[in-house]
């Protein structure tokens, strides 16, 4: 309870700095919509073929954006917080106060969230309003459990991640130079029956791929055989995150790592 | 004096108690906030901190000396419980810093020399945060009375001063009302106005009862603030003491200097306890441990022939000059 209520207190505060934050603001949050209804409105909003299953253009970025959605509050966001907040001592000057760790690295986890969920919501509702997409409680549903799962997961690969980071200016490169391949490799702005086969499996197995398949069927059962629950595909995304956090376990510092 | 000290340093602790009368918080007065003992530090092969003891009294504000490499910083941080050490005893509030828990850590507040402000959150919303880390938190306003920030409260944390960064370090540091406090260079960048403010705070702070460890640059800050003074060189503590005494600066000689007039050479000076020395500009010297006697036998000499010695002065030496000394004899 106390445990709980202190990450409650956390979060709040770590909110308040997110929304005030605007490399958060444009990058995390504008960026997706921006791609969104580009990407849509290019193509005209034509159809596509995925798994022998017609669907519209908006049907494929809207989960797929999402995707992006995600990654970016919860891995690249989050990234370049910790790093900004352990170099500049703030995080030590934490652990000097009986705060749990756990507080601080949930309150972390639970904004990603939080961020996360709110940019689906808005993609989603982008989709729905303009591109004829239609949604469900089942789509509503599975899409939030997806997004939090992903996002917690994500989250402990940023605290993985930023063992390697040692200065605030190397944390905004290395997010591009992480994700933004991924994006492209993995589905998100190219759709992936354009896309080798080939390349298409070696990305199931990376973290950014499974959950826009697993979107995709949430959105779209007829691409995951009729089940709108793709297990397989979250089983990746948790392999991944439970291997980020017991690395960051194992190697994540609270101290500044210059001097 | 200086190389005999590592041994001699555990036996100052005894005269600061009585210094302080006001002592610690009831139920725990006459027991020591820190007590050191045999510790060393090791990075590999190279030892920082090469066997040290000392004691800081519940209620005292003790100052912490050295050059940067001395092995400061490496004390001090064993001591917050940031870093575990090689060897020997460390105890802070009755506790090993190295296992204490969340319950030792609401009764020692830290300010570090490395941090900055939290971004994007306002001066209120930043101790308001800290504050909810604690079990007995001081009330926010108070914290900001403490360090003299109240105009400030709404300004965002990232847009203020230097100075008034550190004086949110320190309200940072109070917040969750501790009986020990570390401040780790606490006006450094400071111009004299803010630091003279800084002062009063950490002054402030004793009348309340805490106990405060503080590691400085400055010796006029030492000066002004300390109880005790404690300097470590080369992993080793050099000396210790107050303000006034430590390194034999109350028995060091003193230096009388003046200007020889003009037709009066150093032999024309009458017979002095101690020799007078001519430097440049011909500024005669003379260093001894009683300067009356020797003004006692300048002053009817000079009066006699009607030369005033304008420029004499009486210098005693210097915390300094003592730190200096003693740094450089052992800083090899």
């Amino acid at each position: 309870m106390s445990a709980l209520s202190m990450t409650g207190h956390q979060v709040k505060y770590d909110l308040k700095a997110f929304s005030r934050n605007p490399r958060a603001r444009v990058f995390t949050l504008a960026t997706p919509v921006i791609l969104l209804l580009l990407l849509v409105s290019i193509f005209h909003n034509n159809t596509i073929k995925l798994d022998g299953q017609e669907l519209i253009l908006a049907e494929y970025y809207v989960p797929h954006i999402i995707v992006m959605g995600v990654l970016g509050a919860a891995f690249g966001n989050l990234l370049v917080t910790i790093v900004g907040k352990r170099e500049s001592g703030s995080l030590k000057r934490r652990r000097a106060t009986p705060v749990p760790a756990a507080a601080i690295i949930s309150g972390d986890v639970v904004t990603s969230i939080i961020t996360a969920l709110v940019i689906a919501a808005v993609l989603i509702l982008i989709g729905v309003l303009f591109f004829d997409v239609k949604v469900d409680a089942a789509v509503i549903g599975v899409t939030a459990l997806l997004c939090i799962l992903s996002a917690a997961c994500y989250s402990a690969l940023a605290y993985a991640v930023s063992v390697f980071v040692g200065t605030v200016e190397a944390a905004a490169p290395v997010v591009q130079l992480t994700t933004l391949p991924l994006y492209f490799l993995s589905g998100v702005f190219i759709p992936s029956p354009q896309l080798p086969s080939w390349l298409n499996d070696i990305m199931s197995y990376l973290p950014v791929r499974p959950l826009g398949v697993a979107l995709q069927a949430a959105f779209v059962p007829a691409t995951n055989g009729g089940s709108r629950f793709d297990w397989a595909a979250v089983l990746v995304i948790v392999v991944w995150g439970v291997a980020g956090m017991l690395f960051a376990m194992r190697r994540f510092s609270w101290a500044p790592r210059r001097r | 004096m200086t190389t005999a000290d590592p041994v001699d340093s555990p036996s100052t602790p005894k005269a600061a108690p009585a210094a302080r009368p006001a002592g610690g918080p009831p139920g725990v007065g006459g027991r020591a906030a820190i007590t050191v003992s045999g510790l060393r530090m090791s990075y590999g092969t190279y030892e920082a901190v090469r066997g040290i003891d000392f004691e800081v009294a519940r209620g005292e504000i003790f100052a912490f000396l050295g050059p940067n490499g001395a092995g400061k910083t490496t004390t001090v941080e064993i001591c917050e419980g940031f870093r575990k050490r090689t060897g020997g005893e460390v105890r802070v509030l009755g506790d090993d810093p190295a296992t204490a828990g969340p319950g030792w850590r609401a009764r020692v507040g830290v300010v570090l020399q490395e941090s900055a402000p939290e971004a994007l959150l306002t001066v209120r919303e930043t101790l308001a945060m800290y504050a909810g880390y604690y079990p007995r938190p001081l009330p926010v306003a108070r914290a900001l009375e403490l360090v003299g920030l109240t105009d400030k409260a709404d300004d965002r944390s990232d847009r203020l001063s230097g100075g008034q960064v550190r004086r949110l370090d320190m309200a940072l540091a109070l917040i969750g009302d501790p009986e020990l406090i570390f401040l780790d260079e606490p006006t450094t960048g400071f111009d004299p106005s803010a630091r003279r403010a800084a002062w009063d705070v950490i002054a402030g702070l004793r009348e309340l009862g805490k106990t405060i460890f503080l590691t400085t640059h400055y010796m006029d800050e030492a000066e002004y603030l300390a109880d005790r003074i404690m300097i470590i060189a080369a992993g080793r503590i050099v000396a210790s003491g107050t303000p006034e005494t430590i390194g034999g600066r109350a028995t060091d000689a003193t230096l009388i200097s003046f200007t020889l007039p003009d037709g009066v050479e150093a032999a024309d000076l009458p017979d002095l306890p101690a020799p007078v020395t001519v430097e440049k500009n011909r500024v005669a010297e003379v260093a001894y441990e009683y300067p009356m006697q020797i003004l006692g036998v300048l002053a009817p000499w000079a009066l006699g022939r009607g030369c005033p010695l304008a420029d004499i002065s009486v210098h005693r030496p210097t915390l300094e000059e003592i730190y200096l000394r003693l740094t450089k004899e052992d800083g090899q």
